[in-house]
């Protein structure tokens, strides 16, 4: 059976993950590179890169420690932020990203999924999508959730899908941060319209909101979080064990210790 | 010295970092005659089959991974890397492989139940059929990361490890020194690191 993902998010801005990390094993707690080796030590099945610098300089450090983090760090990495035209796929792709993410820069300019997915296929091209009720309404929000594009969520979802996005990463604005788990009314209404992989982001505040997630709706490939992770609230092994017991696939490490 | 073919398909970096990480020196190749001098050989590959085996053709790397498949040489396969080793695919159409495994690439929603998910994306787990010289260090049950929406059919003897999703998909493949896997073991973490350190260490010799 294919496994349920736990996925790491890690915001990088000027060459530092942000939103805090918490860990006595890690030297340097801040630092992208000895986090995402943390992570894939640790259970994590696959690990996103938010790049939220807006300088040029420190879009330059964030491709250094990308390129850093996949020679040493060996599961997929998702890189998003800041993705906007095909040269950028370009771009992180050549640092050793497998997947890229795009949000804002698929609002801005509509035909972007589908060229990026023709230049390099399907699987690469993730939509990340900030969604939030509006007057009981899901809207698509840009710019880091700053504005309302007015856009229905799930029609612009669907219209991605149709262009080539070949993941789908929902994150709901008004889950996210209050940690009382996924939003599950709107994933359950993505999985209806999409047959891509679809991962869960936004409101994870302790193991059994995975559990409670991927037992009710049985379309979601993944769960995402960035502090409950980084706080060491939630451990990823204890989360997998827990995922086990309750009958969901969760990868599992049989050899541990060093690699060979 | 390992040498990874480069005929202009899907992104090299893992692969090279991989090898570096398992302390093989490895080189990404276009040229047919580096691929002379190797000692081994890896064949990656994303994308289509027909587009991918027309630049093999064209650029005449396809001669030297036959010649160096004759002359026992140790040959990997990775994802659409494997598929081209097999006699042919149906991909868009019919195209011809390398032949270099019994066997041919079929698009897995012919077998697998309605509702699961084509590309199969993510981790699964690896039943050895044989336990070849590249699964010396793989145990059963072990995951790695697969992403594919076509697989290899009637392998007969040459299948060595599958994967369940749906149906038993061929996950790896071989005959003496010719390989494949299905999954990226560059991005399988330990367990694919290990597969690829078990591949540095098969002798040359059909």
């Amino acid at each position: 059976m294919i496994t349920k993902r736990i996925i790491p998010c890690l915001d990088v801005k000027d060459g530092r993950v942000v939103k805090g990390v918490n860990f006595q094993r890690l030297g340097d707690v801040a630092s992208p590179v000895e986090l995402a080796r943390f992570y894939s030590e640790n259970g994590a099945d696959e690990l996103v890169f938010y790049d939220i610098t807006a300088s040029a300089e420190g879009r330059a450090l964030f491709t250094d420690i990308l390129t850093e983090t996949a020679r040493t760090v060996f599961i997929p990495l998702t890189v998003g932020g800041g993705i906007n035209t095909t040269e950028d796929f370009d771009r992180v792709l050549k640092c050793g990203a497998d997947k890229v993410s795009v949000n804002s820069g698929a609002i801005r300019d509509p035909s972007l999924v589908g060229k990026a997915a023709k230049l390099y296929g399907d699987q690469c091209v993730v939509l990340s999508v900030d969604v939030k009720r509006v007057d009981g309404v899901f809207r698509i929000f840009a710019k880091g959730g700053r504005e309302n594009t007015g856009m229905e969520a799930v029609e612009w979802i669907r219209r991605c899908v149709g262009d080539g996005a070949g993941e789908v990463v929902v994150n709901s604005m008004d889950t996210d941060g209050v940690k009382q788990g996924f939003d599950l009314e709107l994933l359950e209404k993505v999985c209806a319209v999409v047959k891509v992989p679809v991962i869960a982001s936004g409101g994870a505040g302790k193991i059994e909101d995975f559990i409670t997630l991927f037992r009710t709706l049985p379309g979601v490939d993944a769960g995402l979080a960035a502090s409950i992770f980084h706080f060491g609230e939630v451990q990823i092994p204890d989360l997998k064990r827990a995922m086990r017991e309750n009958g969901i696939p969760a990868r599992e490490e049989k050899t541990e210790g060093k690699t060979c | 010295m390992v040498a990874i073919i480069d005929y202009g398909v899907g992104n090299l970096f893992s692969l090279r970092s991989s090898f570096a990480a398992i302390g093989q020196e490895a080189e990404v190749t276009s040229d047919p005659d580096a691929l002379r001098r190797a000692e081994r050989i890896i064949l990656p590959g994303v994308g289509a089959f027909g587009d991918a085996a027309e630049k093999l053709r064209k650029s005449g790397l396809d001669q030297a991974v036959r010649e160096a498949a004759a002359q026992g040489k140790p040959l990997m396969g990775i994802c659409l890397g494997m598929q081209l080793l097999f006699e042919k695919s149906y991909e868009y159409g019919e195209h011809q492989g390398l032949g270099l495994l019994k066997g041919e690439i079929r698009p897995i929603a012919e077998r697998i139940p309605a509702g699961l998910k084509i590309p199969q994306m993510g981790w699964n787990a690896l039943k050895i059929v044989r336990k070849a010289p590249i699964l010396k260090y793989t145990e059963e049950g072990e995951y790695v990361y697969f992403v594919h929406s076509y697989s290899a059919v009637k392998c007969e003897d040459s299948l060595l490890a599958a994967t369940e999703y749906g149906a038993e998909l061929t996950a790896c493949a071989g005959k003496d020194n010719v390989t494949g896997c299905q999954f990226h073991p560059e991005k399988s973490g330990k367990v694919g690191l290990k597969i690829l350190k078990a591949f540095c260490e098969t002798e040359a010799g059909a």
